[in-house]
């Protein structure tokens, strides 16, 4: 039985005033997710959202699960330190292409390569929101900014084709606009067991006038018939430009990192319910007596 | 005939990756398990390959627990060993080894006993056994214990096979024969007595103190990026993980290992990183959210030269300011800086508690120096620590940021309890949501600062070494301890003392007292601009009279401490 998705929302007295603009993406994404944990039967005590700065960062104060709004660019290694000191705990790592794609971009990098069993979701909206609309690392080249008033020159990222190169365990994009498979594609990223990254395009109304809803209607399409285990074929649709796929693009079941490290070998217990263990330390010192 | 009594300070030189640690292993384990004082200090080259890498092995009938310049026997295994430790010989050194290893102009100048190493390594079995060799000669100059050194070598090459440990205990006895050899002839003479106890004592480097104290502590997770002289405490952790269950991971950068800890912390994990000056300056950002969102995180902070990357392999005690102001805003912190190997320990392990309940950053300064000595101690007392909980079972409508008398919300995890955790780095109300209101703002601001208050009520007072009655007060703090006080055991004098601070912030208010009873104050550090005089300026208003700095990536050497103190006191050089 799913549980009430009105358990996520939160009662606490600064969830009241939302900082989002009307008409933000962010909302969507919002409900999609509340959604999405009320169907997966997760309850708010078992869930845990780690966002980085920005507008998009704000949800731990939107939803009623617990929330650690952190520092610029670092939610996926505090996110990674959480789950494996708690792989009990449903761990997502949360925020905009800024705080992901630039400030994060190289713990991105590696939280592919050390694939804890957390769920990236990253609200693109292809520029920034909360510092007033410089352009971002998925800016489209030409687009004038306050900041790039001659237009954006930098070839914009491709974060889908940079986590197939690096055999991500799940590459998935999506559009807010399209909820209801954007609730599926969430869900699914959750349950998938390793590193998995949802791009999630988001029209930013207040700063990106070029990449709207309907912009994103007309260039965007839901991959059919694409086998995600096919890594090849993944990356050469998340190669396409013009329209842009959507959907699951790779998956690649492999071990996680809570599962490889030692620490967990003997012992299932989350890290916190563990004492010191003094008798092994004794037995080192007596060691170094006789050494 | 050169007489050596009562203790020896043994300095070996080669290139790096010669063997000069294995000799050293050989030579510190076998001397005290026959019952000799040891302690040894390292100082090297930052490559892998050539260069001149020293350790000096002081071997004593008392306890030695500082670096001397003197040598008293000087082993080379390359040219050029001589010459990089010119300004500590004497005519008194003598020098153990083969012609083709000293330098043409030195060959007059030194007492040289020529042992064919080379040679009898090939006798042996090849060039390999040169080592083992020298380890013996040594072993057999003091009268170790050759049942001792046999069994040790058993030991420590039995993954080997059979035969290379043959052949190393045929070397180890070649060397041994050869040593107690040069004493029969007369040639040298060395007298230190063997204590019973001693070798029954714990052999322990500042390394393995600091990573072992945190393992007391409940480390279970420590994040680290490769850095001189703090990688020591990652490899021992690493190497342990299993026996201990310790998360131990390698991350991309030093920003990623803080974000880590305290995103261990916060989900009920005892954290550390470990790391010098360079990463610590990349994990400013996280300790500035750490005090924001008070969570607790510990780090191990082993300084070396800066500015920059300076001098990786070196030792200095500058980064005491960068400790103390690092992270932007205002939060309180607690920084230690063990004197002993003891301490290093025992603070490591105090460092968790406190971090856990005061939900703030706790540093551990050490250095290159500490990090790299080690020597014989009776015990570690397990009784001594305490494991002290502080997470507790949220109830729903749990607020992380309770406003409290002394500033300290009982902290909750996610996973445990009914309550939501909300943890923020921005300003935020009780519950952790963002907040701009005026109010609140200020009061949060209180809460977080008010803590120190409390902290500084526990701080340990520094300790007072030396006569009750002193005129002249040495400052000291962190890993210059037991330089000062063997300089002022050597001195004899009553009117003198040391006052040394292992927690150097913040400080106990009983400081005052001491520095207003001295008509001079001495400071002595291993940096150019006197940080921690400048921070008993700030803090009690006190002024240094003579400042004793250096500053050239080396240790303070007893005798150093000793000259600058004899001009100071009138005594002359």
């Amino acid at each position: 039985m799913p549980l009430d998705y009105r358990l996520f929302q939160s009662e606490r007295p600064g969830s009241q005033d939302i900082a989002w603009c009307p008409g933000c993406g962010n909302f969507g994404i919002r409900n999609v997710l509340m959604h999405a944990l009320a169907e997966l039967n997760i309850i708010p005590q078992k869930v845990v959202i780690i966002s980085g700065i920005g507008q998009a960062a704000k949800m731990p104060h939107y939803i009623k699960v617990h929330g650690y709004h952190t520092l610029h660019g670092r939610s996926i290694p505090i996110a990674t330190a959480v789950k494996v000191t708690n792989p009990e705990l449903t761990v997502i790592a949360e925020g905009g292409d800024g705080d992901m794609y630039a400030e994060g971009g190289n713990h991105l990098l590696h939280g592919i390569r050390r694939n804890p069993d957390i769920t990236v979701l990253i609200h693109d909206n292809q520029i920034y929101g909360l510092t007033k609309g410089q352009a971002s690392p998925t800016t489209v080249i030409g687009m004038k900014t306050p900041t790039q008033p001659w237009g954006v020159f930098e070839e914009p990222m491709n974060p889908i084709a940079l986590a197939i190169a690096l055999d991500a365990s799940f590459v998935a994009r999506t559009f807010i606009g399209f909820m209801k498979e954007t609730k599926e594609i969430i869900k699914q990223a959750i349950q998938h067991r390793g590193f998995a990254i949802v791009d999630i395009f988001q029209p930013c109304v207040s700063f990106n006038k070029l990449n709207t809803y309907e912009w994103y209607r007309e260039h965007t399409y839901f991959m059919k018939d694409h086998d995600p285990y096919d890594r090849e074929e993944a990356l050469k649709r998340a190669l396409e430009k013009d329209p842009l796929p959507l959907g699951v693009f790779y998956i690649n079941e492999k071990p996680t990192f809570e599962e490889l490290v030692v620490a967990y070998k003997k012992d299932k217990r989350p890290l916190w319910q563990r004492k010191p263990k003094l008798d092994k330390i004794r037995e080192m010192l007596e060691l170094k007596r006789r050494l | 005939m050169t007489k050596l009594k009562d203790e020896v300070s043994i300095v070996l030189g080669g290139a790096a990756g010669q063997g000069i640690q294995t000799v050293e292993e050989i030579l510190t384990r076998t001397l005290k398990l026959s019952g000799f004082n040891v302690y040894a200090t390292k100082e090297y080259m930052s490559r892998v390959r050539g260069g001149v890498n020293t350790t000096e092995i002081r071997v004593s009938s008392k306890r030695v627990r500082a670096f001397v310049s003197r040598i008293d026997i000087l082993i080379p295994f390359k040219k050029g060993v001589l010459e990089w430790v010119s300004n500590r010989l004497s005519k008194e050194t003598i020098v153990i080894g083969e012609k083709v290893n000293i330098e043409e102009e030195f060959l007059d100048k030194v007492n040289l006993i020529k042992v064919p190493f080379t040679q009898i390594a090939k006798e042996v079995g090849g060039v390999l056994y040169l080592n083992t060799i020298a380890a013996g000669v040594v072993a057999g100059i003091l009268n170790a214990d050759m049942e001792v050194l046999r069994r040790y070598l058993k030991e420590r090459f039995s993954a080997k096979g059979e035969n290379i440990v043959q052949r190393n205990i045929e070397a180890a006895i070649k060397g041994y024969e050869l040593g107690r050899g040069l004493c029969k002839e007369g040639r040298i003479s060395v007298e230190i007595l063997k204590n019973e106890e001693v070798k029954n004592e714990i052999l322990l480097s500042g390394t393995e103190a600091v990573a072992l104290g945190a393992v007391a502590g409940g480390m279970n997770f420590l994040a680290f990026y490769p850095m001189s002289p703090s990688t020591g405490v990652a490899v021992f952790a690493a190497q342990h993980a299993d026996e201990f269950e310790i998360v131990v991971e390698q991350v991309e950068d030093e920003i990623s290992a803080a974000n880590m800890v305290i995103g261990a912390w916060f989900a009920g994990a005892r954290g550390m990183v470990t790391t010098s000056g360079g990463g610590f300056a990349l994990m400013s950002e996280a300790l500035s959210l750490a005090g924001m969102a008070e969570n607790p995180i510990v780090i191990h902070l082993a300084q070396r030269p800066g500015p920059a990357t300076g001098l990786p392999t070196r030792t200095m005690q500058s980064d005491l300011f960068l400790a103390l102001h690092a992270g932007h805003g205002e939060f309180p912190r607690i920084i230690f800086a063990p004197g002993t190997i003891e301490d290093a320990f025992y603070l490591t392990q105090k460092a968790f508690n406190l971090a856990d309940k005061y939900q703030i950053p706790v540093i551990i300064l050490t250095d290159e120096y500490l990090m790299d000595s080690y020597y014989n101690l009776p015990d570690i007392n397990l009784e001594k620590i305490s494991f002290e909980e502080y997470i507790i079972k949220t109830k729903e409508d749990y607020k992380r940021y309770k406003l409290t008398e002394n500033g300290i919300s009982p902290r909750g995890i996610p996973g445990y309890g009914e309550g939501i955790i909300v943890a923020n780095g921005n300003e935020h109300d009780e519950y952790g949501d963002i907040t701009e209101d005026e109010e609140l703002s200020k009061l949060m601001q209180e809460k977080r600062n008010k803590k120190l208050e409390f902290i500084k009520r526990e701080s340990i007072p520094p300790e007072l070494v030396g006569s009750e009655e002193y005129k002249y007060l040495i400052i000291a703090w962190g890993s210059t301890y037991y330089v000062i006080k063997e300089a002022l055991e050597r001195l004899r004098r009553k009117d003198i003392a040391m006052l040394h601070f292992k927690q150097v912030y913040p400080l106990s208010d009983k400081t005052k007292e001491y520095l207003e009873k001295a008509n001079v104050i001495i400071d002595v550090e291993l940096n150019v601009t006197a940080q921690f005089a400048q921070l008993l300026k700030r803090e009690f208003g006190v002024d240094v009279h003579y400042k004793i700095l250096k500053y050239n990536g080396r240790p303070f050497s007893v005798e150093e401490i000793m000259e600058n103190l004899k001009a100071i006191l009138g005594e002359g050089v």
